[in-house]
């Protein structure tokens, strides 16, 4: 198969690798820049569980192929924490509120909302809005209440 | 219990590395050399193999092995049954790849191994398999029909048993009423977010087996590869890292449990494999398909007098590793929180051309709570009877614990421990809002309210390993044979160890999975992690206090009964300054320092603990419905549960349990099921198709924990909190569709188009 180049910046690094094409951005994440914190749970686009951010925009990283993010930029759950070890107000109030179990989810979560507590209106953040933002993830442990509970945490402690 | 800490809700252990993405699941691990497996599975339900021929697939550049079944050794030709065994059930065990004949759509037939993932895939495209294709059973009722294709030299009922008591026959001839159903519940399925995985190796230095991916059971599986492998236990080592949830389904021993490691010492290479979705859909064990024919009898006053069941469970192509829990279970626990004078149930296992099937949180209880809760609302209708006051008349006593039920499961008798279900009841209701929600339900139509009482049992395969330690730093680890598939297991053993030795529960380390460091251990399965687990770290904390109190004691030169552990020092009581910290009794416990002293050297203490018998939480679900009578959707208004499991070592864990528990059974009573086509495929083996609840579909869940009957059967007084959330959610959602349709409800999940179809026909 034809190989191609591909350069992609991940978290503020550029990995420049030769991939056949069908590698998926995933794969690519997880086996060529060895960032394992984004996790696949159906390789079809569903469970939401390989969400990274695509300059910015939160996208399925398994309905991606690498070499279509050459010259984009990543940003993947392992960059959210400062280098210092703090946690993200989201990672944090995910902590706080017990909103992970088995945390095979968490980063796709993470990853899902942090562009939406950043710009969500704190006042408009009823159940209904953040589970309808939710609704893209798949988790199986926690029936998702407290995810409900740790994004309004969150979204307090970030507008306030 | 000095400090409190238990019953205190700690911040998890376990999520930091979760949520920065350090954490490492099975497929994150990379070895050097590492080559990928990808399973070929039948496209067949039924089907004679008549060749198979690997050729063209070994001739693509990076395939390393294709086997199949005729190279596996003489040991390994059938996956053996861990509980609830039975010999006649012998005959329908798994092999690790099919020989002659396929029996269910997804079944392994050969192994292709390669550099990579997508080679492997490649190649088993190539393998050239020759199927003639053999009629199929799919329902459980046909399977027994003389006529039904047979799928195994014994007869389609694998196995099955009976319980009884009393004089089912005469209650019924006299009873005032007798009300009788066909009550189904579908197949469905515990899909947890992680597909399973596995990496196997061979230690070049030590030659030591190392199978990473363990879960649910890992000292068990070894013992059962090891069988297989026929290689000594202690020559191979299983490691559980972070698991994706489990709920039964994943870490029982599946033909890949014995395929991975094989491989890796036969290539002697590090071999991997990731299960995918539509793979993990059609290979890893369903749940709960079963179908009761199903009666009660009743005196004139409501009085429950006998309860007559014959059902079967639907297992699929073959007996795995459960043998006959799931209907053991069914039967065992069929009777519930009520009085019954006679009890009879005939239970088959029945095999079909499906996906074999295993447990699924709260396995056979889930079932159970359906029919026997369902059925009860029914005979309330008959005898135009609340249906919670029809309850109330027929609930055990809390004086009349512990309660012999007379039923058993795996040979031993049910009896139930402690309970006020009467309380319960009250509490429950009052939590949800009883009256409230009559209303609500009386100002509009198509709305509906219904409850379920179950009684859970947990705590099952009655013993733990903990070791407990204090190291050279004056710490605290903990070494458990329990298990984690993300429920919080460190979390909850730290605070019984804090709480129990006095010292901070920052300073505590928990370890498990792994069975070089562990000597022996059950795992987490049937709500044990934290009770017979959390026992044993008690039982090894308490002695390693005493120790520690008897060497600070000849230390300080003060009695060990004038001495108390806080923190991380032993101070004397009421002069806080005369003390000895943890690190330096490490130092006065060494080998060296023990000679010549009476002491053992050391800081570790071992204990198993060694429960009599399971335990019984006990709950109620309460569900408030509306129906879409256009659409036939079910909107949950108001979903309550409330539990008493004696001690809660951790609220809010807990309630994580409960909710998300609540979560799984209810979708399971409205969105998910397994369906297939005639010919035997699974036609909802995706996330498209099968419907796991998203953040809106599942429902808020109110959760109430009580703790009005601690157990005597363990030293933390707490019975499982695992299950519950599940046990009766598909039991409180039919009966409050029933209640919503003036209809009978017969059959889960209750999908729109059967409550368009109730709808229509309804009116009981």
């Amino acid at each position: 198969m034809t190989r191609r180049e591909v350069s992609i910046e991940i978290n503020g690094e550029v990995f420049e690798r030769t991939v056949e094409p069908r590698l998926l951005l995933s794969d690519f994440i997880r086996h060529e820049a060895r960032l394992t914190g984004t996790h696949v749970g159906c390789e079809h686009g569903v469970c939401g569980a390989c969400t990274v951010q695509l300059d910015g925009e939160p996208v399925r990283s398994c309905l991606l192929f690498a070499v279509q993010a050459t010259g984009h930029s990543i940003r993947t759950v392992e960059a959210m924490a400062a280098l210092d070890g703090t946690l993200h107000p989201l990672q944090q109030a995910f902590h706080e509120t017990h909103a992970l179990q088995c945390g095979f989810c968490t980063p796709g979560f993470l990853m899902t909302l942090e562009p939406f507590v950043r710009d969500a209106e704190p006042a408009q953040l009823d159940d209904r809005t953040i589970r309808s933002a939710l609704a893209g993830n798949l988790c199986r442990c926690t029936g998702y209440q407290n995810i409900v509970t740790a994004v309004k945490l969150a979204a307090e402690r970030t507008h306030a | 219990m000095r400090k409190g800490v238990i019953g205190t809700s700690l911040p998890r252990k376990e999520d930091v590395p979760l949520l920065t993405g350090a954490a490492r699941f099975a497929g994150d691990v990379q070895r050097p050399g590492m080559l990928h497996a990808h399973i070929l599975r039948s496209p067949f339900a039924h089907a004679r193999l008549l060749s198979l021929n690997a050729g063209p697939a070994l001739e693509l550049p990076g395939v390393h092995a294709v086997l199949t079944q005729e190279d596996l050794p003489p040991a390994a030709r059938a996956i053996p049954m861990r509980m609830f065994a039975q010999q006649d059930l012998e005959g329908y065990l798994q092999p690790p790849l099919a020989g002659g004949v396929v029996r269910y759509s997804g079944e392994p037939v050969a192994m292709v191994v390669a550099d990579s993932r997508y080679e492997a895939e490649d190649a088993a495209e190539l393998v050239e398999v020759d199927y003639s294709e053999l009629p199929v059973v799919l329902r459980p009722d046909e399977a027994l029909e003389e006529e039904a294709p047979r799928l195994h030299t014994g007869p389609n009922r694998a196995g099955g048993f009976r319980i009884e008591f009393g004089d089912v026959d005469r209650a019924f001839a006299e009873a005032h009423l007798v009300v009788e159903e066909r009550l189904e519940v579908g197949r469905h399925a515990a899909v947890p977010l992680e597909t399973r995985g596995l990496v196997a190796e061979v230690d070049e230095l030590t030659g030591m087996l190392v199978v990473y991916g363990a879960a649910k059971i890992p000292h068990v599986n070894r013992r059962i590869l090891a069988r297989l492998l026929d290689r000594p236990e202690e020559r191979i080592r299983l490691v559980e890292l972070n698991v994706g949830g489990g709920f039964g389904a994943r870490g029982e021993f599946y033909p890949e449990d014995f395929l991975i490691p094989f491989c890796a010492l036969r290539l002697r290479r590090p071999v991997a494999w990731v299960e995918d979705r539509e793979e993990h859909m059609r290979a890893c064990n369903h749940s709960r398909e079963q179908v009761h024919d199903v009666a009660i009898a009743l005196a004139k006053d409501g009085r429950f007098l006998a309860l007559r069941d014959r059902f079967l469970n639907n297992t699929g192509a073959y007996i795995r590793t459960h043998g006959l829990v799931v209907p053991g279970m069914t039967a065992a626990l069929l009777p519930g929180p009520y009085r019954w004078s006679a009890y009879r149930c005939d239970a088959s296992q029945v095999v079909t051309n499906k996906t074999p099937a295993g447990t699924y949180r709260a396995p056979g209880r889930y079932e159970a709570n359906f029919v026997r809760e369902r059925l009860i609302d029914v005979a309330a209708h008959r005898l135009r009877l609340d249906p919670v006051e029809l309850r109330r008349r027929n609930l055990i006593a809390r004086d009349d614990m512990p309660y012999p039920t007379g039923t058993h499961t795996d040979g031993h008798p049910v009896v139930y421990d402690s309970g006020d279900y009467a309380l319960l009841l009250e509490k429950g209701l009052a939590r949800f809002g009883w009256e409230e929600m009559r209303r609500w339900r009386d100002s509009a139509p198509h709305r509906g309210i219904g409850v379920g009482f179950f009684v859970e049992k947990s705590g099952i395969a009655r013993w733990e390993y903990a070791r407990v330690e204090v190291t050279n730093r004056g710490e605290t680890h903990v070494y458990s044979g329990g298990a984690s598939l993300g429920q919080g297991l460190e979390t909850v053993l730290a605070q019984v160890a804090a709480d129990t030795l006095g010292v901070r529960y920052d300073d505590v380390s928990v370890f498990h999975g792994d069975t070089a460091t562990i000597p022996d251990g059950m795992g987490a399965f049937g709500s044990r992690a934290a009770t017979l687990g959390g026992s044993a770290v008690l039982r090894g904390a308490t002695r390693l206090r005493e120790r520690l109190l008897e060497l600070a004691a000849d230390e300080l030169e003060i009695a060990p009964e004038d001495l108390d552990l806080v923190d991380d020092a032993v101070i004397a009581r009421g002069a806080p300054a005369t003390r000895v910290s943890l690190s330096a009794l490490f130092e006065l416990a060494r080998p060296a320092r023990a000679l010549g002293s009476n002491t053992q050297p050391g800081l570790s203490e071992e204990a198993y603990f060694l429960s009599e018998d399971m335990t019984f939480p006990y709950g109620l679900h309460c569900a408030a419905v509306e129906i879409d009578a256009e659409t036939g959707g079910v909107a949950i208004e108001r979903y309550t549960v409330a539990y008493d499991l004696g001690r809660a070592i951790n609220p809010q864990l807990v309630e994580g349990q409960v909710v998300g528990g609540a979560a799984q059974g209810v979708a399971g009573a409205l969105l998910e099921e397994l369906a297939y086509d005639e010919g035997g495929q699974l036609v909802a083996g995706s996330f498209m198709d099968y419907l796991l609840p998203t953040a809106g579909e599942a429902p808020f869940v109110d959760v109430l924990i009580t703790e009005d009957a601690p157990t005597s059967r363990n030293p933390l007084g707490a019975k499982g909190a695992g299950e519950g959330g599940t046990a009766a959610a598909g039991a409180a959602i039919a009966n409050a569709v029933a209640d919503a349709l003036a209809a009978e409800p017969t059959r889960l999940p209750i999908t729109p188009e059967r409550v368009l179809t109730l709808a229509r026909e309804g009116a009981r």
